[in-house]
């Protein structure tokens, strides 16, 4: 009897019962949309979150030292794999994102997404206490080259969750705000000048240094959908629809009109906020709202308490990720930022998504676990 | 190495969360911001938006109504059949879709021409037929390929058919695709424009033409749901469309059919009119040409060959072709005696042969003259004297005011568009015609030939007929008119042209006998008597030849001249005399002598009309020229 007890005390142990539940209410709001969304998909989508939610599990398990040991070989392999990527690399969509390895393709951008906070927080732990204005170049450098593999692919999406997840590991280390503010202040007029300016640099001759055709194509189409309703711009317009005649409360439960007269792109995937918006209305992304707040100022507070340096930066990191992904997702799906196909945590369909952000929170339940067992 | 670094570096660590708190909390600020802006404020106006993405307004296009004969037989009527559609801005390639078509699908280089000329009237974004009138076995091979062509559909349609091809051509007209000058006009009127979305044809000439309200019908709606790919994927609200009215028209289809065989390979025109009513029995504009071709757009060999042809085929020579009348004139100018005082029946001159007025001699056609001639005679033999003397005696403002009551060159009024007006000879007309002073001022000599029906003088068959109804009528005159009934295609109920009299002249009775007996005596022991030789009713008629050339005072020979430059055969009639139940004209371009060519083909039509008799096969008769005098 008390062998089973004990047994059962260490599997349920490592588990954050508030995050759990948070997630839980994410998982569950979703499984109702996607019945709506996409009906089809409804039994790979269950066996997509029985997976995922083992591998969290798994991971909660583990100390978080394991990790700190594996986070160089991971990025070290990661990085080898987009070199791989961009030399023997499939193409699919106009991309090369895809590496064939024989009995199956993996997108090892995808691993960069954990592999890159991992690295970076190992990097910081490792300088702890003699930590130079060097080091943070340092720090830039390992971000930046996978992050400009993953973009040259093109995937400006993922490019941009791995930067912002390396961005928020170096943030927490204590980057100045000498750099910080300059850089948000760079940002902010560029993206000014490219609102103001955008019938001259949006002239089909204009090439944009740095950035694919199809890239500038999406920003300009954005700034002015109208520019082109049938082809690029057309998920804008329709999503934007979708959302707005959705108003406070929504068409319904599977009563959206833009859904199910496919009117929607990608209504499954990127866009499923769109569906939620359109039948659940402002008072579904609302709830969606509190429930991923909830999930980051839950991972903010676990990392704010954890015990060591790496513990700290990995935890707020993914945390952020977390918000990187909401954040770009919902601009997206309300027409505020281009259509760059980043998911809605949690709550798209798509298995491998899913799989890297219950990673996370496995790590975060793993730091968490470490705080109670290890005593400073 | 400072051992507080440890704790600093644990406090900045919590600066920073609560920095990343906040900032978070601000950008879900800025999300919730935007989602209150589209989805509360801007509500209506996207609500707005999806309404219209889901809801499609389609036209339901009304049959168009059947034209049937007076007998109920039915002239034009529609057929379902599918076609292949393609929309040229749904198309990447159009030559190559159309390539890749003609694997699975039989096009023919003339369907590729009739499209490319269909493309060239049409806008971008409407379906415009490949092929029409697909097999069965197109339509299954099509359907199961079809994911390879988007842009290409098959549509069921109605198409409109003749059933008799080229009968009666020129009085049904035809419908053809609604061309861009057509559609500004429909466009220009917001109920026509509703009525006409959808559709795509409209009548172009004859009683399609003209009757086109009628024929249409109201176009219904269905209110539909429809998906992004603009597929239909349920009805929500209908309201029929309201089937266009059938026509049934005063043509009497065998008679039609006789007076047309009767040509054979003649050109010309004959028109048939009921007196008292004004119901055209027959109208024949001969050659003929098939309306059917017309209707999806006629390929371009097909309209060369009817266009270019010198029969000219599509011109319908019954309102549009002006003929001089020729000797079919005097009966009209011997009333216009009679009613005028001018001259008194019993009248009699003496006809040396020709009539010499100042420096010129105008001949009569029988060398030495008919000698003594009153009224009566002077029609029965066509004497030219007579009526050179007549038109001298009258004088130009008595004859045109005459005429002109009779609905001599103006329009008759009859229900098919575009009617010809003619030429009234008269010194007002000719002022307006020239330009010149000299040649504005009008002649006394100019008068004597208008009097046996030459000079200036130019009719259509159906003013000729017009006339020659109301001098059968006694003098009542009414709208001529080719439609007798229009029908409510759903109820069946039928809505009477009622007959329209324009004016009863007056004439007086006693005028009228003589006239009548005259005409009587043309067909009986003048120069129609031929023709009509044991005819079992009474015929009043008057044969005519009009000039086409002129001959500038040498003798005519009919097989010296070119045929096209041979004059014209006419005879006019209505019978029985006594109490006429049709009145009608034939006309025959450069068909010589109107008693040997025109006057034949009118005793066909009234055998079969007045006795139900046919005629043996086609009758050519081309011997009977020597016979005859005068004229």
């Amino acid at each position: 009897m008390i062998d089973i007890r004990g047994l059962a005390w260490r599997v349920i142990r490592p588990i954050d019962p508030a995050l759990l539940a948070i997630i839980a209410g994410i998982l569950g709001f979703a499984y109702i949309v996607m019945m709506s969304a996409s009906p089809d998909r409804m039994s790979s989508h269950l066996t997509n979150i029985i997976v995922s939610l083992l591998v969290m599990w798994l991971v909660a398990t583990q100390e978080p030292q394991k990790l700190q040991n594996i986070a160089v070989p991971l990025y070290v392999v990661g990085f080898l794999l987009l070199v791989a990527v961009a030399l023997f690399g499939d193409v699919s969509k106009g991309a090369r994102r895809w590496l064939n390895i024989g009995v199956a393709r993996i997108q090892p951008s995808e691993l960069m997404k954990i592999a890159m906070p991992l690295m970076l927080a190992w990097y910081f732990q490792k300088r702890e206490g003699v930590l130079k204005v060097r080091d943070f170049f340092v720090a830039i450098f390992i971000l930046m080259l996978p992050v400009a593999l993953i973009a040259k692919q093109p995937d400006l999406g993922t490019a941009i969750l791995v930067l912002g997840a390396g961005f928020f590991v170096i943030f927490f280390a204590g980057l100045s705000w000498w750099l910080i503010v300059p850089a948000g202040v760079l940002g902010a007029v560029a993206v000014a000048g490219v609102i103001m300016y955008q019938s001259q640099i949006c002239a089909p001759e204009v090439q944009w240094p740095g950035l694919h055709d199809y890239q500038k194509h999406r920003v300009c189409t954005l700034l002015d959908p109208s520019s082109d309703p049938r082809g690029k711009g057309f998920h804008t317009i329709q999503s934007t629809i979708a959302v707005g005649s959705g108003g406070m409360i929504g068409k319904g439960w599977r009563n959206g009109t833009q859904t199910h007269l496919d009117f929607l792109p990608e209504r499954h995937t990127d866009f499923v906020l769109a569906v939620v918006s359109e039948e659940f209305g402002l008072a579904g992304v609302l709830l969606l709202l509190v429930l991923y707040c909830l999930l980051i100022g839950r991972g903010l507070l676990i990392a704010n308490s954890a015990p060591t340096l790496f513990a700290r930066l990995l935890g707020g990191s993914i945390t952020m990720i977390f918000f990187t992904y909401v954040f770009v997702n919902m601009g997206m799906v309300s027409g505020i930022l281009p259509v760059v196909g980043v998911p809605l945590p949690m709550v798209s369909y798509g298995g491998t998504a899913l799989l890297t952000l219950c990673f996370g929170v496995g790590i975060l339940m793993s730091i968490k676990h470490q705080r109670r067992r290890v005593p400073r | 190495m400072d051992l507080k670094a440890p704790e600093q570096e644990l406090s900045r660590f919590r600066a920073r969360v609560a920095v990343a708190g906040a900032f978070v909390l601000i950008c879900f600020g800025l999300i919730v911001a935007r989602f209150v802006y589209l989805q509360v404020i801007r509500y209506d106006y996207y609500s707005t938006r999806a309404e219209e993405n889901r809801i499609s307004l389609l036209p339901i296009v009304p049959n168009r109504g059947l034209i049937m004969d007076r007998n109920g037989l039915v002239l034009a009527r529609n057929y379902s059949a599918y076609t292949l559609e393609i929309t040229p801005s749904k198309v990447r390639n159009l030559e190559d879709t159309i390539d890749d078509l003609s694997e699975l699908i039989d096009i023919q280089p003339k369907d590729r021409k009739r499209f490319k000329k269909l493309l060239e009237e049409s806008k971008n974004f409407e379906s415009l037929p490949i092929r029409t009138r697909l097999s069965d076995a197109e339509v299954a091979r099509f359907i199961a390929q079809r994911y390879r062509f988007p842009g290409v559909d098959i549509k069921a349609r109605l198409f409109r058919q003749y059933p008799f091809g080229e009968f009666a051509s020129h009085a049904l007209g035809y419908i053809g695709r609604i061309n861009q000058a057509e559609m500004a006009k429909i466009e220009d009127d917001d109920d026509l424009a509703a009525n006409y979305r959808g559709t795509e044809h409209i009548g172009k000439i004859g009683l399609e033409q003209s009757y086109e309200k009628e024929l249409h019908g109201v176009t219904g709606f269905e209110q539909v749901e429809v998906d992004a790919s603009g597929r239909a994927v349920r009805s929500l609200a209908r309201t029929p469309p309201v089937p266009g009215n059938n026509l049934q028209l005063t043509i009497d289809a065998d008679l039609q059919r006789i007076a047309e065989e009767a040509f054979g390979n003649r050109r010309g025109s004959l028109v048939a009119i009921e007196p008292g009513t004004g119901g055209v029995l027959a109208l024949v504009s001969t050659p003929r040409f098939d309306p059917n071709l017309f209707v999806d757009g006629i390929t371009p060999d097909n309209w060369d060959v009817l266009n270019n042809s010198l029969d000219k085929p599509m011109v319908n020579r019954a309102l549009n072709g002006a003929y001089p009348p020729g000797s079919t004139f005097k009966p009209f100018m011997a009333l216009a005696a009679l009613e005028t005082g001018k001259r008194a029946a019993t009248t009699v001159i003496a006809d040396p042969g020709y009539f010499v007025f100042g420096n010129n001699t105008f001949r009569d056609d029988k060398a030495g003259g008919h000698g003594m001639v009153d009224m009566v005679k002077s029609i029965v033999v066509s004497c030219d004297t007579y009526y050179y003397s007549l038109a001298n005696d009258m004088g130009i403002d008595l004859i045109a005011n005459f005429m002109g009551k009779l609905g001599l060159g103006s329009r008759t009024g009859i229900d098919i568009e575009g009617e010809s007006v003619g030429v009234l000879p008269s010194p007002a007309w000719k002022k307006k015609r020239f330009k010149k002073p000299e040649q504005q001022k009008w002649y006394a000599g100019e008068t004597i030939s208008i009097g046996i029906g030459q000079g200036y003088n130019a009719y259509t068959p159906i003013q000729l007929a017009h006339a020659t109804a109301t001098l059968a009528a006694g003098g009542v005159m009414f709208k001529p008119h080719i439609v007798k009934y229009v029908i409510d295609a759903q109820s069946g109920a039928k809505r009477m042209i009622e007959p329209t009299p324009i004016a009863n002249l007056g004439f007086k009775p006693e005028h009228l006998d003589v006239i009548r007996k005259a005409m009587v005596g043309v067909t009986t022991g003048g120069t129609g008597a031929r023709a009509f030789a044991g005819a079992k009713y009474e015929v009043a008629g008057k044969t005519g030849t009009a000039q086409v050339f002129s001959l500038k005072g040498s003798k005519y020979h009919e097989g010296a001249v070119n045929e096209r430059m041979r004059d014209h055969a006419l005879f006019i009639a209505y019978a029985p005399a006594d109490k006429p139940k049709i009145a009608l004209v034939v006309l025959v371009e450069n068909g010589g002598f109107g008693a040997a060519t025109a006057a034949p083909i009118a005793r066909q039509v009234l055998d079969y009309y007045l006795l139900g008799i046919k005629p043996k096969g086609a009758v050519e008769d081309d011997s009977g020229a020597e016979g005859d005098t005068g004229d």
